[in-house]
């Protein structure tokens, strides 16, 4: 956890007193609605179809628990008593008014949450991996490095109204569970030969409707430099980056215009004017800003104790525990994820009464501490191995056992027709439906580990590019269609799924999606291939005839 | 629209002069970058008063560089609150290439940019509602605290915090 102290509840106070005062003349008239618009994107509240709907940082994706009950609290008094867990470390409440903004945005602010920055032309959330800090074997926490991010890039007085928006994500581990080749700058730390620890500085990915791969622009930037570096990269963008179409704004396309050595050299050209100014970090700097993160005081434990000998007797258990606990540096101790996906509810639902009680137990046995990750699940990342299971219990009793973390229906779906005014066709209503197909745990578990993506239009908020499978829902002749690819990837080896041939209507896209599992447990070499690494090398091929032949 | 400098709204002295009008002999004028660049010997040598240019945002300021240290004033230009190129080009002027005349904001300036402009070196602004040029005092007031270094020499909190923590050490 990151400790607020009083400069930062300085700044967030006063955005709160600002945006007030911005609502204030918006409901007078003194403003236009396109004025308002750009001051209530930059504070995350956007006119949906039904309502506003307000969208709220969760830096890095680390949450206490005093501050998810706040959360709770903003969902049962100014919503409908629940909230939506996004891809880029948010939460978004769908039926806000107006007129009580600001007094929950002051709600907010009282433990350190804000919604600065998380829509408009500026830059977003940093985001990072889920497990940061607590993932055997990463180089560093990320989460000092995406904090310095974090206020460098919040009001910056230069980078407010870029050509689009832009974003940021890190990670320190091999494997990667930030998604950094989908972002506009994607940073992965590390160690060079000297033992300094540095960055690989990606650029230009990203998804919507011209989906790119990020290319390393510079394979190691010291880390003293990396504000510095950021700025140059984003002075570049502010400069020439389109502003004549918004589809070709976001630096992805600026990147494959001019091609990255060009790119890059106009970057390194700016960086080397600024790299020894004001934005040089230094290690006190560094260390003040990691003396403000709280870590827990591990004991030393068992590596594995009786109470989980025991627990394995009992199937259920066993089941949840294999999918949803993960390794942790500490001995003793593990991660556990949280599905929000339960069978035949939206992907990353959670109500007002789960928060109020996943708090709870974060507070019994996660030191207080849950995390968000871009799956749109929770995490609890410091759990004594011989709690998981009083966690488990504790999950179920509110529903959120639920045993098909990384499963088929893990699903990532975006919120599509049901409340997007951008959308094209239904999004959850499919994600609920293959939910159903695949609720048999044993069948799941047979096949493995599976992501599928669901996106309601082009934009790609669900990654469909990048879901084992995707699923794109397009219109045509205002009946709502959906474009299947398969091979997409998020992790280190990212990479954008294959079409498989032309989009099928709603009511064959479970149908479809079941052809495709079939297929790939016939052809899959062993039972640990994954359905991707079937896929990359058979190629799609046999998924198109297995799932065409028959239409 | 009313100009706002120094916290005031004061009378512009500059006089805008089109392409092919015809310069006054006396006076402070202000002249697009084509008209500049056509002769700047002609203008920035005149004798009757001072002169100033409105710079396009998506023109680099390179090209304004050697003429920088004989204007009085440059303006650059917001066609749309949400187009911000010029904060780069405000930037690089004063930071970069140390202009130290009025640093102009034009076109569609608003009370919620005055904080961003002031913060990139602007001061002085071509507001467009009359309601924000008399807010301007109470709104640049807004915040108090800055997390990122930019130009204005203001500390970042990043250095602020390592003060506090020198004060309290040393135990003042
Ligand atoms: C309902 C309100 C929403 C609206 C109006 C909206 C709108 C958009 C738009 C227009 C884009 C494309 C921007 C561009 O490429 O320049 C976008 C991208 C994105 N949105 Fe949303 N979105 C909404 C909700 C969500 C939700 C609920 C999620 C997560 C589940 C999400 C996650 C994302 C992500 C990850 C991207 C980036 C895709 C990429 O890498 O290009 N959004 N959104
Ligand atoms: S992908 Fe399209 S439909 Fe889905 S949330 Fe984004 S903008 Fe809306």
């Amino acid at each position: 956890m990151y400790a607020y102290d009083e400069i930062d509840r300085t700044l967030v106070n006063e955005r709160v007193a600002e945006f007030r005062d911005q609502v204030k003349r918006r409901l007078s008239g003194e403003l236009s609605e396109d004025e308002f618009k750009m001051l209530r994107l930059q504070n995350g509240v956007y006119l949906q179809l039904h309502a506003y709907m307000y969208r709220i940082a969760i830096p890095y994706g680390t949450l206490s628990s005093e501050q998810l009950r706040r959360l709770a609290h903003v969902a049962r008094r100014y919503d409908r008593g629940y909230g939506h867990f996004t891809t880029r470390q948010n939460i978004q409440f769908n039926w806000i008014k107006l007129a009580e903004l600001p007094d929950a945005m002051a709600d907010l602010a009282e433990v350190g949450i804000q919604s600065m920055q998380t829509s408009g032309n500026n830059m977003r959330n940093v985001t990072s991996d889920q497990w940061a800090g607590v993932a055997p074997g990463e180089i560093e926490d990320p989460r000092i490095w995406a904090e310095l991010l974090r206020q460098f890039t919040t009001l910056h007085p230069e980078f407010s109204f870029l050509p689009r928006k832009f974003k940021i994500a890190i990670t320190a581990s091999e494997h990667d569970r930030a998604a950094i080749k989908i972002h506009d700058i994607g940073l992965r730390l590390l160690k060079n030969e000297q033992g300094q620890t540095g960055f690989e500085v990606l650029v230009g990915g990203g998804l919507g409707r011209s989906p790119f791969i990020a290319k390393t622009i510079k394979p190691f930037v010291h880390g003293h430099d990396i504000l510095s570096y950021v700025e140059a990269i984003l002075r570049v963008y502010n400069q020439y980056g389109r502003r004549d179409n918004i589809y070709k704004a976001r630096i992805k396309i600026l990147v494959h215009e001019l091609g990255i050595e060009k790119f890059a050299a106009e970057v390194e050209e700016e960086w080397q004017q600024i790299r020894d100014g004001v934005l040089k970090l230094d290690d006190g700097i560094i260390e003040d800003i990691r003396s403000r993160f709280f870590y827990p005081a591990y004991e030393t434990l068992p590596h594995m104790p009786d109470e989980l000998k025991q627990a394995a007797h009992d199937a259920k258990f066993e089941a949840w525990r294999k999918n949803s606990v993960s390794a942790h540096k500490v001995q003793g101790y593990a991660i556990v994820t949280v599905s929000l996906k339960p069978v035949g509810k939206p992907p990353g639902d959670a109500t007002a009464d789960q928060m109020d009680a996943l708090a709870d137990i974060a507070d019994k046995y996660s030191f207080g501490e849950i995390r968000v990750g871009h799956e749109q699940n929770l995490a609890l990342p410091h759990v004594r191995k011989r709690d998981l299971p009083a966690v488990w219990k504790a999950l179920e009793a509110i529903g959120l056992a639920i045993p098909n973390v990384n499963l088929v229906s893990d699903i990532i779906a975006c919120p599509g027709l049901d409340y997007c005014s951008l959308a094209n066709a239904r999004s959850i209503p499919i994600a609920q439906e293959i939910t159903r197909r695949f609720a048999n745990h044993d069948t799941a578990n047979l096949i493995g580990r599976l992501h599928v993506n669901i996106s309601g239009c082009i934009n790609a908020c669900g990654h469909h590019h990048v879901g084992h499978i995707g699923i794109l829902g397009v219109e045509k002749n205002n009946e709502e269609f959906y474009q299947i690819t398969i091979g997409g990837r998020a992790d280190e080896g990212a990479e954008l799924g294959t079409l498989i041939g032309p989009a099928v209507p709603y009511a064959e896209v479970a149908d479809v999606v079941e052809d495709i599992v079939e297929a790939y447990l016939a052809l899959r070499a062993r039972p640990e291939e994954l359905f991707v690494d079937t896929v990359k090398r058979l190629g799609v091929e046999p998924f198109r005839e297995r799932v065409y032949a028959t239409r | 629209m009313p100009l706002v400098k120094g916290g005031h709204i004061i009378a512009d002295e500059f006089v805008r002069i089109t392409d092919d009008a015809e310069l006054p002999a006396q006076g402070a004028i202000l002249v697009s970058e084509t008209r500049l660049l056509a002769d700047p010997q002609a203008l920035l040598g005149r004798t009757g008063g001072k002169c100033g240019v409105i710079w396009p945002n998506n023109r680099d300021v390179d090209d304004l560089v050697p003429h920088l240290d004989r204007l009085a004033l440059v303006g650059l230009v917001f066609p749309s609150f949400r187009d911000g190129r010029a904060y780069t080009q405000a930037r690089l002027l004063r930071e970069r290439y140390g202009y130290r005349g009025e640093l102009r904001a034009t076109g569609q300036v608003l009370r919620d940019q005055f904080v961003f402009m002031l913060r990139a070196g602007f001061d002085a602004f071509e507001v467009k509602k009359q309601a924000d040029a008399e807010a301007f005092t109470e709104t640049v007031k807004r915040y108090s605290v800055f997390y990122q270094p930019a130009g204005d020499g203001r500390i970042s909190a990043l250095h602020q915090r390592l003060q506090l923590r020198h004060s309290e050490s040393a135990g003042l």
